[in-house]
């Protein structure tokens, strides 16, 4: 055991190094008599409620190594409790799961959170921990919901059939939190499926392997044809995994039938609305009151109102005044120092008003926003309403996740096209992310361009965005050879989130926004200033005359804003919010920079995820499709406007 | 007939799935082949919503397509899932 342990701390130190970011794995420098506590279960049954009840407010929160895959880890006295994201097995269909295997296998003791009203679904990946073999505590929660749809369950003939403590919970009201707190001692191993038992026991003989892990969980794992453990151990799959899988669905439904009763169950107003999210006619109106939600949030409150003041009052009225007069003394009027860090592109004035002013309130206010729909359960429900338009553009429902999320950060978002079936699928959501997805900075700097324009400019842009997105899948669709993945998701019920929650990961995915892209927008601002004062910018500026002032009939400082425009997009949005401009060519410059290339960041993650060459071919035709289609625009809000 | 065929209200023995991946997906939520299940919804041309007690499945058109599925004749006072 102890071997095992450190073999799989010496692989987690590995990934760590190369993906360079702290994930907790690293802390093999546990306190003696220390446990790794592993909180694992399906998604929605409120583990993340456990993880903050159990470890406060000190809490690490990471991507996993090469994934976008976020993993917590606290303290709980002297032991480390590390949440996992929800799977409904353990296995390597996608990176959570992956992920949550990794984190399981060196797990001491696992708290296995289930949904006491989905006990048929959630029970699947208790057994898997069980024939697993790992020490285990199960956690029922939701009871009170439970009752309520009229399902009764026999607790104690449940911990008599899976041999492990089994505790009711309702975890948003702290009820039994203490007592799954004071069971993790009598966690213990539980009743395992003696003929999936003895498959594992003959591991290496039935995969070709050299020998069978000592360690059961692998050997479970080895059996169930999970890739990367068989690589491991030199296996090859066994083809034992639907037969497995399949004794195991028989074991929990019979588990099922024997502690579940039920009774009429009282239908909540959340129930009634949950159907409502995909009636033909209600579906698409809910969807537009919660599309209007958020345009409120973020366009509004965050973007005019809250960023009004951060930005103009706040940053340029009273800071950078500030900040120039107190380095005055010290900087030479008209020098390139001076450019540097207290110029128009300064690091402390427009860098830190970019980041401070305008960012961070648009990021907070969409992360919110995120966290309110990721809470509610809405997101699987809105992916079923808009499957069968994704899939016109070669997509399935699914993707509008990504879509959703590009809204935010277009980088982030190209990340989560991995949750996407298919490579066919990834391309075409990265191609679609990359061209016309506006991400939320950029975002707010358009909605406020467009906020004085009135109603038909604000069509026309979205009108034209709308067209060359529903243009280029289609194409794409149409191209790519191949066929996509179809949609198959499990829809939980709405819920009311809860602030606690919403807060925190809000805060959490703050901050590790403005960590990666703090630095971009310092090079960035050290570019432009470096081009300033060398004379570049002007001659760029004259050579770009053509197609800025000739074609798009803008201004020739525009030119600046696009060259802002190659580092992020938000920063030439901004540029070009910057510059005295009549309502068409305000629409043109909007069209022009929302299809702009994407920033720095989203490029190189497009090298990293697709390849050198679609990322080449990406944003070579965003610069193409943007001028061409601003310039056509430009023409249309020129004759109606 | 096909999962596709189903109407809202519908009581569905799932038949054959005939891809692997969505069989193995399938025996995780607990609707394996064999199953009985509800059709809660089926969207114009888009998916089609499947329930067996609290689970609700929500399941693409094409591959509603390849699953065959056979109607279960509603008796009277019969519990859904």
């Amino acid at each position: 055991m102890a071997l095992r342990r450190h073999h799989l701390h010496g692989r987690y130190e590995v990934t760590a190094r190369r993906g360079e970011i702290r994930t907790g794995y690293e802390l093999t420098g546990l306190p003696p008599g220390a446990r790794k506590i592993v909180l694992a279960g399906n998604p929605n049954t409120g583990k993340s409620v456990f993880f903050n009840a159990f470890t406060g407010l000190y809490v690490d929160v990471s991507n996993f190594p090469g994934t976008t895959v976020e993993v917590s880890s606290g303290r709980l006295g002297r032991d480390v409790v590390v949440d996992t994201p929800g799977i409904y097995g353990v296995s390597s269909f996608n990176d959570e799961e992956r992920v949550a295997r990794d984190v399981i296998l060196t797990a001491d003791v696992v708290v296995n959170v289930v949904n006491a009203s989905n006990l048929e679904r959630d029970l699947f990946l208790t057994l898997q921990l069980v024939d697993m073999g790992l020490p285990i505590v199960v956690a029922v929660n939701m009871v009170d919901e439970a009752e309520r749809l009229g399902i009764h369950i026999d607790f104690a003939r449940l911990r008599e059939l899976l041999g492990v403590p089994v505790i009711p919970t309702v975890a948003t009201r702290r009820q039994g939190l203490d007592i799954v707190r004071g069971s993790l001692d009598g966690a213990r191993p539980g009743r395992r499926d003696p003929l999936v038992d003895d498959l594992a026991a003959r591991a290496g003989e039935l995969t070709g392997a050299a020998s069978t892990p000592a360690d059961r969980a692998e050997a479970l794992l080895m059996i169930e044809d999970d890739p990367q453990v068989l690589e491991e151990f030199g296996g090859r799959p066994a083809g034992r995994r639907e037969e497995v899988y399949r004794r195991r669905r028989e074991r929990v439904d019979g588990l099922v039938a024997a502690v579940i009763r039920r009774a009429k169950p009282r239908l909540s107003a959340a129930d009634a609305l949950s159907r409502l999210t995909l009636h033909p006619v209600w579906g698409g109106l809910l969807l537009a009151v919660v599309l209007f939600g958020l345009y409120e949030l973020i366009g509004v409150l965050a973007a005019q109102k809250v960023v009004g003041f951060t930005e103009d009052t706040l940053l340029r009225g009273y800071y950078e005044p500030w900040v120039r007069r107190l380095l005055a003394p010290y900087l030479a009027a008209g020098g390139a120092a001076e450019a540097f860090i207290t110029g128009e592109f300064g690091l402390l004035t427009m860098t830190i008003t970019y980041v401070v002013g305008l960012l961070f309130p648009l990021v907070v206010a969409f992360y919110v926003g995120m966290s309110i729909l990721e809470d509610s359960g809405y997101l699987p429900r809105l992916a079923t309403l808009v499957d069968r338009e994704m899939t016109r553009i070669g997509l399935n429902g699914r993707a509008v996740i990504p879509v959703i999320l590009g809204f935010g950060c277009v980088t982030m978002a190209i990340i989560t096209t991995r949750l996407l079936g298919t490579s066919r699928e990834r391309t075409i959501a990265v191609a679609l992310l990359a061209l016309t997805i506006p991400c939320s900075a950029q975002l707010g700097v358009i909605a406020g361009m467009m906020g004085g324009s009135g109603g038909l400019a604000f069509g026309l842009y979205v009108g034209a965005i709308a067209a060359v997105f529903v243009a280029s899948g289609t194409i794409l669709n149409r191209t790519l050879p191949g066929v996509s993945s179809d949609l198959f998701i499990d829809l939980p019920p709405l819920r009311l989130p809860r602030a606690g929650n919403v807060l925190q990961k809000t805060w959490a995915k703050t901050v590790m926004f403005l960590r990666d892209a703090g630095p971009l927008f310092v090079y960035g601002s050290l570019v432009i200033s470096l081009l300033r004062v060398t004379g570049w910018l002007e001659d760029i500026q004259g050579f770009l005359a053509p197609l800025t002032v000739g074609w798009l009939h803008l201004p020739r400082e525009a030119a600046t804003a696009f060259i802002m425009g190659i580092v992020r997009r938000d920063f030439g949005a901004a540029g070009l919010a910057a510059l005295a401009l009549d309502a068409a060519q305000r629409v043109t410059a909007t069209v022009t920079i929302t299809l702009f290339v994407p920033c720095v960041a989203a490029v190189m993650v497009i090298f990293k995820e697709r390849g050198p060459l679609q990322a080449l071919v990406i944003w070579l035709s965003s610069f193409a499709v943007a001028f061409a289609v601003g310039g056509l625009v430009g023409r249309l809000a020129e004759l109606l406007l | 007939m096909n999962l596709s065929d189903a109407r809202p209200g519908q009581v569905v023995r799932i038949g054959r799935i005939a891809d692997a991946r969505t069989r193995d997906q399938a025996l995780r939520f607990g609707l394996a082949e064999g199953t009985e299940a509800v059709c809660q919804q089926a969207l114009a041309r888009g998916p089609v919503v499947l329930s067996r007690g609290a689970l609700q499945v929500a399941i693409g058109r094409r591959l509603a397509d390849r699953i065959t599925v056979e109607a279960v004749p509603r008796r009277r006072g019969r519990r859904e899932g």
